[in-house]
């Protein structure tokens, strides 16, 4: 059994619930043991960046320093922000040495150290890269025939631009949907931003953003709209209603974690993946969880 | 101590008086390094100048000096100004040494007292190599008549009829079927929209008919053995199957192929060939090739629907590749460019997107010989566009990609507009970061453009999609782009996207500049001995470049090249033998262990390997005397005329001023 220094993040203590319990759920089916850095503290989100960039990545280093004293060698994130934050800090800690330094400096206050010897990744990587599709597609034995799924990558999943990976076109979410059986759509805004947190200091320019979104995602057909992120999650879904009044449309479409189509997939039971549970369009994600159950 | 050496200290105007105490620094010398041998030690306001050789040439007669050193500018300005100037007092030249006090000191320096007490630890190291000089005989070389081109583009045709006009033999190299390189691919030049093959053609029929030029198409340079005057290059003439010498080029054999293939390389992708072909019909030569990738007889062992119906039983298809070495004095190196791959752009939609060119399959779609017979039309061969955006810098001027301009594509992209408008009457978006029309005609070019009512939107292009938000974007390509003049996000509707793609070096010009022994600039353009005063000779003797192998230019600037290239050559080819600096490295076979260390790191593959005797060997006509083997020798083996170890140590010694006492040195 594969072991990981599992990162979850604020979001999914209360708002993405369900992405935490499916994440676990559908982990350990694979084998894969997430075990929850004790004691961590907020990635720095989007907010803390700007205002004072070394105690930005000091703060994120604390978050490393824990996992690096676990002895594990993978610092695994579902949040896309968590992931970004932490993929660039650790990176900056291997490449700057006076970084390195500064850091560490203020890291001893609390007995740690960071060595930025960790491998940081998100929760996908691990069913592409570590499972492997040819395992997720064995052990879906509930696929979701005929559920045409939007892959929405947002724009952080791919950020660190990792060599090898088509940042601009990637695909692997795409053929993890296909291996439980879903229906991948393609539809060119896979990438682009949700609003993230301008949600809260722009709302209209946000909304309208999420707008583009369920629009092309509609138009090409999709009956849910997988997501790797809370912040995505929420911008999608929460916000359809205002996006209705603010453009006069009727997006109703059903906004899901990964994590949670590939537990119906497999077959475990909607309430343990937080579908229709602390779920906000509960009503609908449970529509789209019947396939499963019926099978 | 015997030699009699004299110091001359040079103000160079303000550029070095500025900043070094030029006197005080001429009169350090006179006192301080007396005891090394100098006699004599002034300062003046251009060394440079005839006076300033005068004074020197006038103190070795009198002063009977055995050793000079100025302190100057650097010794790629004037070494050889005051070498000669020695010469012309009866020393030998090699006993001058130029030390730099300028790019090494006054020009780096704003500390006063700091830049004076370095110029003089400089002068001090320059004496003391002086001392250890030897006189020296440049080595000198017979130049062969005949010259090598390898590149059947315009540069290389220019430069291959300039010299065979004069008169002697060339040899004309090129890997594809035809010369005429990427200017037989387009429509008309910019700005005065001449048709580019009318303009092209006749030049490539007089390389064709030349008595002094041998034509090598459908061939590539192998290897290069010798050195400047006596090169010789192996080439591999690729089997053609076609009987040249039989051949009259009369088409049957294409007519009644029955195999088509898409031509990725003259048609750039735009239009299918058969597996027998000229690349276009104005080819030079006039035979074909057989191509043996695509051609059915080589995979499946039968059709020969060529050989049947040749009328003159031209075609042979046990016809082999041959090796062929030529004798050369001097080789031309036009190979031209290579388009940026739009594909690493992949928001431009390349491929995804049907209606999406690149500039090379836009000259196609333009060119009357061409797919569409000159018809403006989308990918389906019959819709009429009513919108083009044209996409300048693409893959150019972007960190991303390639940092700098490709110089073509913005005359390129007016003409493409001009062109569009001229012939459909569509709406014409061009999207630039800054116009650049520099040359001549270019500017008046661009106005007539605005005055024709081509929209020029000034913004880079975020991405171009088929994913429509309103009505009016349905079916159309939406191009998304800021406009910078007015502030603004903007989205464009239109039919057709033209992609300028940069230019950049040839995919292999790496590996051709090794193989020719030349460097290559960072983006892997040869590199001119200097930018500004030598742009088409390269540090190797006997090596030149033109035209876009250089660097991105369009077509007067290659022409221009290519002549430049001969005439030099031309130069050369007059003396009949040349006079090579006898500033070389050599090897002491004694203490050679044979290891080769030196064999790979030789910039100029001067280097050769002895396998009977486990030795290397420098070859003098080809070391440009860089030290690079020196240095590396594990065994120290390897001494250099003009640098060897006694020199170089004595020189640091001098710097580090251990040769004086430590009471004048402080002084």
């Amino acid at each position: 059994m594969k072991k990981y220094a599992y990162y979850p993040g604020c979001s999914l203590e209360s708002l993405a619930k369900g992405y935490h319990l499916s994440a676990m759920a559908v982990t350990k089916e694979f084998g894969l043991e997430l075990n929850e850095i004790k004691d961590w503290n907020c990635c720095g989100s989007t907010a803390y960046f700007p205002v004072d960039e070394l105690l930005a990545y000091t703060l994120v280093s604390r978050n490393l320093a824990l996992a690096e004293k676990m002895g594990a060698s993978d610092f695994v994130a579902p949040c896309s922000a968590c992931y970004k934050n932490a993929y660039f800090t650790n990176s900056y800690l291997q490449s700057d040495t006076d970084l390195a330094d500064h850091i560490n400096y203020a890291l001893e206050e609390d007995q740690l150290h960071v060595d930025g010897s960790l491998k940081v990744r998100h929760l996908i990587e691990l069913f592409i890269e570590d499972v492997k599709l040819e395992e997720v597609e064995k052990k879906a034995t509930h696929p979701l025939k005929g559920l045409r799924v939007a892959p929405y990558y947002g724009c952080q999943l791919v950020r660190p631009r990792k060599a090898k990976e088509d940042v601009e076109n990637p695909r692997y979410f795409e053929n993890l949907l296909s291996a439980i059986g879903a229906e991948p759509i393609e539809y060119a805004n896979k990438t682009r931003c949700c609003g993230g947190s301008l949600i809260i200091t722009n709302r209209k320019a946000a909304l309208s953003m999420v707008q583009i979104l369920l629009q092309d995602a509609v138009i090409h057909g999709a009956d849910v709209i997988a997501t790797t992120c809370p912040m995505c999650d929420v911008n999608l879904e929460v916000y359809q209603e205002q996006v209705n009044r603010e453009f006069g449309t009727h997006y109703s479409v059903p906004v899901m974690y990964f994590t949670q189509l590939m537990g119906l997939a497999l077959g475990i039971d909607p309430g343990r993946l937080g579908v229709g549970k602390s779920e906000l369009a509960s009503l609908q994600a449970k529509a789209v969880a019947q396939p499963a159950e019926s099978q | 101590m015997t030699e009699r050496i004299g110091v001359y200290v040079c103000h160079c105007g303000t550029n070095i008086a500025g900043v070094v105490d030029v006197a005080a620094v001429s009169k350090w010398a006179g006192e301080a390094l007396a005891g090394r041998g100098v006699v004599i030690a002034r300062d003046y306001k251009f060394m440079c100048s005839s006076l300033g050789q005068e004074l020197i040439q006038k103190d070795i007669k009198e002063q009977k000096l055995t050793r000079v050193v100025v302190a100057a500018c650097s010794p790629h300005l004037h070494e050889r100004t005051f070498r000669n100037a020695c010469k012309g007092a009866g020393l030998n030249p090699y006993l001058c040494e130029l030390v730099s006090i300028r790019e090494q000191d006054s020009w780096v320096h704003t500390d006063k007292v700091a830049a004076t007490a370095k110029a003089k630890a400089i002068i001090s190291g320059g004496v003391e190599r002086v001392i250890h000089h030897e006189a020296l005989e440049p080595l000198r070389v017979p130049i062969h008549p005949a010259t090598m081109v390898v590149g059947g583009g315009i540069a290389g045709i220019q430069a291959a009829l300039e010299i065979a006009d004069a008169g002697f033999p060339v040899y004309l190299v090129e890997r594809e079927p035809s010369i005429g390189g990427h200017m037989a691919q387009f429509d008309k030049t910019f700005p005065t929209l001449d048709c580019s093959a009318c303009i092209l053609t006749p030049k490539m029929v007089d390389v064709g008919n030349h008595p002094n030029i041998t034509l090598m198409t459908y061939s590539e340079v192998q290897k290069v053995d010798g050195y400047v005057g006596n090169f010789a290059v192996t080439v591999k003439k690729k089997a053609r199957y076609i009987k040249e010498a039989d051949c009259t080029g009369c088409g049957i054999c294409w007519e009644k192929c029955p195999w088509k293939f898409v031509d990725e390389v003259f048609e750039a992708g735009m239009a299918k060939r058969k597996a027998v072909y000229t690349p276009f019909p104005q080819a030079v030569p006039k035979y074909p090739v057989i191509d043996d990738q695509t051609c059915v007889y080589f995979s499946k062992g039968t059709c020969k629907a060529c050989q049947k119906f040749c009328p003159t039983n031209a075609i042979d298809f046990e016809q082999k590749d041959e090796l062929l070495t030529v004798q050369v004095g001097n080789i031309v190196l036009a190979t031209g460019f290579d388009l940026f791959d739009v594909n690493r752009i992949p928001q431009y939609g390349y491929k995804r997107l049907a209606n999406v060119y690149t500039n090379l399959e836009f000259e196609r779609l333009c060119n009357a010989a061409g797919p569409t017979g000159g018809n403006i039309v989308l990918r389906d061969g019959k819709t009429v566009p009513k919108a083009v955006g044209i996409v300048h810098c693409v893959g150019s001027r972007d960190q991303n990609y390639n940092p700098y301009c490709s110089s073509v594509c913005c005359m390129q992209s007016l003409k493409f507009a001009h062109l569009v408008h001229e012939r459909t009457g569509a709406d014409v978006y061009n999207f630039y970061i800054d116009i650049r029309t520099p040359s001549k005609g270019y500017e008046e070019f661009y106005q007539r453009l605005l005055e024709e009512g081509t929209h020029f939107v000034r913004g880079k292009v975020a991405e171009i999609t088929d994913t429509a938000r309103t009505p009016e974007e349905e079916g159309k390509l939406v191009i998304q782009v800021e406009d910078t003049l007015i502030g603004k996000q903007r989205r464009i509707p239109v039919d057709m996207v033209v992609l300028s793609a940069g230019l950049q070096a040839r995919h292999d010009a790496k590996d051709v500049a090794k193989m020719f022994g030349i460097a290559c600039s960072a983006e892997n353009w040869y590199t001119e001995r200097h930018p500004k005063l030598d742009p088409v000779a390269t540090m190797t003797e006997g090596i030149y470049i033109a035209g876009c192998a250089q660097g991105p230019k369009d077509i007067p600037a290659s022409v221009a090249q290519g002549a430049a290239a001969a005439a030099r050559i031309l130069g050369k080819i007059q003396q009949k033998e040349i006079a090579l600096e006898p500033v070389r490295a050599s090897i002491n076979e004694e203490q050679c262990s044979g290891c080769r260390i030196c064999n790979s790191l030789c910039p100029f593959s001067a280097i050769l390997f002895h396998e009977d005797k486990m030795v290397s060997e420098v070859n003098p006509a080809l070391c440009q005397g860089c030290g690079t083997c020196v240095a590396a020798c594990p065994a120290g083996a390897i001494s250099g005329t003009g640098f060897s170890n006694e020199q170089i140590l004595s020189q640091i010694e001098g710097l580090l001023l251990l040769n004086i006492p430590v009471k004048e040195a402080v002084a």
